[in-house]
């Protein structure tokens, strides 16, 4: 799939898609996200009933699990207008492979439908909102992680570092290495501790050497994961969903 | 070397996790790795220097594999038509056990003690060296790699570079232990002369060249053996007989589809812009010609694959054009190295070929073994959606096991997956379980079962006091 979609007129109204994780574990970078949209005008429409994409049980191996819950999410977004999602890897699951699952079953068109109405935050705020950031906060340094489901699934660009570049007091350093996995993959990390171990301690050290104050991404997944090694190894770099990251350098609070 | 010392291979679970920590936990093992693989993946950037040109490369590549998959019973026929036409005696084997039993009557026939062998992954895949050691007939590699780990009674750790977890240190201590001992060889060119010296010998003494086949083209009965030693081009010449193994997928219609495949092999696999050999074989030695050999045999082995070839998605497996760019870049096999597989294939491709040419029930956990980045995907040549087809993989086990009695680890996943179906698609069960968490997550111990396998390197994850659901209602978001 080729991104990004920039033909789409910005819209009066959109579905926001919070995702499990950032629901349960990054619920401020999930309301951040809401509240970068709601700044340009847009009404958001959060469905109370939306649960998980059902990646976490896909990725696993358990299709029939992942399908009920699915099933469930298309269900709760039925007017035609897009729908946000604050990650890459969610966004992925929705748009790649929503088709596949239920495919021969009644509900197949829907879920097409509903695939081709996702956006990414990120690239929604740029291509379609083309969104203009006025930076309030004190200089930082910041690396980027980008997610490897957001970029070679979902087949997202540039458009969270461009965000970042709007911000004048950011500097943004690259990071060694940036498209390699952070190890998290999901079940992957318990599942092969050991090689998702050695996997995000490269990471670490890699955004170790950046000395940047913040890590940020777009998947609550590698966030949740670089951190966790983060915090273990005693660092103080701050790692943050970009949307909050955002959010907190353009309104005073 | 007696057959009770060949290195074999065992599929579980268990040794995989075994052997993977034992991996993790060598640092000189890792350092070889990473150094190696690191140069490889900068040496192919310098081939394929720009991303869009690369894409138009591989469009043209994998159009060609596409298109002869999607007419290869037809091509088969064709190639072995051509073949025979040629003077090629041609042999099909379903199973690995035909395959070796094949050569090992095309050896006896010609009462041949010494065999010599260029690289060859299919092989690998019949386990041809041990087999014919136990029938009495030597089998000598020729790839310096190949001939390396054959010295040190090891199997490949790469399919392209087989001696690739050694350094030259290592080599150079099996080099004045094993093979000269008088030997002060140290640099890479010393103990290259070393090699070449011995296996000149074996050239001129051996009864049988055996060679692998990358290319072989069915409209004019032509096979293609890309190397970059000239060891092959010896197999192939020199010995009376020469015995080629081919995989059935390797077989493409005509020469004009040969340039796109070769520039993105070669520069895929070693970051050469073209190989060094590059040998075309289209029959035994004529007559009133000096040297060629006098028999040549091709031997068509399935294994499996007429199986990948019934559907759709899992057919896509027999793109491969066996470069091995997916491993170079893969974060999983660059940390553990490819013996800890346990498999003839490491890395991306072997985690996808295992479980289809071993059965799924016997090899489906490799499937689980990658976190699904995608990086195989991006480089891969012929563009085999790898990762789609680890999924694939990982339902039919699933699926599988669901049928069959489920062992306790198993049963105890259904569960978990059972458990989260029924809280994540009951929204009113979701939001009573989000409240818990929120209150109560944080208080879960480092030690509690499957956590403490993510808290060994990790800080546990910490749950919002507020889910984003209670956010919304609290900030009166739409909710329709």
């Amino acid at each position: 799939m080729k991104r990004p979609r920039s033909n789409q007129e910005k819209p009066e109204a959109i579905y926001y898609y919070g995702t499990c994780l950032a629901d349960l574990l990054y619920s401020e970078a999930g309301m951040a996200g809401i509240r970068l949209l709601q700044g340009e005008g847009v009404r958001v429409i959060f469905p109370r009933h939306q649960t998980c994409c059902g990646q976490p049980a896909f990725n696993s191996g358990f299709q029939d699990e992942a399908r009920e819950v699915a099933e469930q999410q298309i269900k709760q977004f039925p007017k035609n207008i897009p729908i946000v999602v604050p990650s890459g890897s969610c966004g992925a699951m929705m748009t790649r492979h929503y088709q596949g699952l239920f495919e021969g079953l009644p509900l197949h068109e829907e879920a097409q439908a509903f695939s081709d109405r996702i956006f990414e935050l990120s690239e929604f705020l740029v291509n379609v909102l083309k969104i203009k950031l006025a930076d309030l906060g004190a200089p930082v340094k910041v690396t980027w992680h980008s997610s490897c489901h957001a970029k070679r699934e979902f087949g997202l660009g540039d458009e969270a570092k461009q965000l970042l570049r709007q911000l004048k007091n950011v500097e943004l350093v690259e990071l060694e290495r940036e498209d390699e996995c952070c190890g998290f993959g999901g079940t992957f990390s318990v599942k092969h501790s050991e090689i998702s171990g050695e996997m995000v301690l490269d990471k670490t050290r890699d955004v170790l050497q950046t000395g940047a104050d913040f890590l940020l991404s777009t998947d609550c997944g590698c966030l949740m994961n670089i951190n966790g090694a983060l915090e273990n190894q005693g660092s103080r770099v701050q790692v943050e969903h970009f949307a909050s990251f955002l959010w907190n350098r353009t309104h005073a609070s | 070397m007696p057959p009770e010392t060949m290195p074999h291979q065992t599929l579980s679970e268990k040794s995989f996790l075994e052997d993977t920590a034992k991996a993790l936990k060598d640092p000189q093992l890792r350092r070889n790795f990473k150094r190696a693989m690191s140069g490889l993946v900068a040496k192919r950037r310098n081939v394929f220097p720009n991303a869009s040109e690369f894409e138009g490369l591989r469009e043209q590549a994998s159009a060609v594999r596409r298109k002869t998959l999607s007419r290869l019973p037809e091509l088969l026929e064709l190639l072995e038509f051509n073949c025979e036409r040629n003077g090629i005696r041609v042999h099909w084997a379903e199973t690995t056990e035909e395959a070796n039993r094949i050569v090992l009557d095309i050896a006896n026939e010609a009462e041949v003690r010494l065999a010599v062998k260029g690289k060859s992954m299919v092989s690998e895949e019949m386990g041809l060296n041990a087999f014919l050691e136990e029938h009495g007939i030597e089998a000598i590699e020729s790839d310096l790699g190949e001939y390396i780990i054959q010295v040190d009674k090891e199997l490949p750790s790469h399919i392209i570079m087989p001696a690739i977890h050694k350094n030259l240190e290592e080599i150079s201590k099996l080099f004045q232990e094993k093979v000269d001992s008088n030997s002060t060889s140290e640099t890479a060119e010393e103990m290259t002369a070393t090699a070449r010296k011995i296996l000149r010998k074996k050239f001129h003494d051996a009864d049988m060249g055996l060679s692998g086949v990358n290319f072989a083209v069915a409209e004019t009965g032509t096979l293609c053996l890309v190397e970059n030693e000239g060891n092959g081009r010896f197999c192939t010449t020199l010995p009376k007989i020469h015995v080629a193994l081919m995989g059935i997928e390797k077989v493409v219609e005509s020469l004009q589809d040969l340039p796109p495949l070769l520039t993105t092999l070669t520069g895929s696999a070693t970051g050469q812009p073209i190989t060094t050999y590059f040998n075309m074989i289209s029959g035994p030695r004529r007559e009133g010609e000096k040297d060629g050999p006098h028999e040549v045999h091709l031997v068509l082995l399935d294994n499996g694959r007429s199986k990948m070839y019934e559907d759709e998605l899992l057919r896509e497996t027999l793109l491969c054009i066996r470069c091995g760019a997916c491993m170079n870049h893969c974060p999983v096999y660059t940390r553990i190295g490819g013996h800890a597989y346990n498999t003839v294939y490491p890395g991306p491709i072997g985690k996808i070929l295992t479980p289809q040419i071993k059965g799924i029930e016997n090899a489906g956990y490799l499937a689980n073994a990658s976190s699904l980045c995608g990086a195989c995907v991006e480089v891969c040549p012929v563009q085999i959606p790898i990762t789609e087809i680890l999924l694939r993989l990982r339902h039919n086990w699933t699926r599988q096991n669901k049928k069959r009695h489920w062992t306790d680890k198993n049963r105890l996943e259904l569960l978990i997956w059972n458990g989260w179906k029924q809280v994540f698609s009951k929204p009113g069960l979701y939001r009573i379980q989000a409240g818990l968490l929120g209150r109560l997550g944080n208080l879960l111990p480092k030690q509690t079962p499957i956590l403490s396998r993510w808290a060994h390197f990790r800080s546990l994850p910490r749950f919002s006091k507020k889910s984003l659901h209670r956010l919304v209602e609290e900030e009166g978001i739409d909710h329709e």
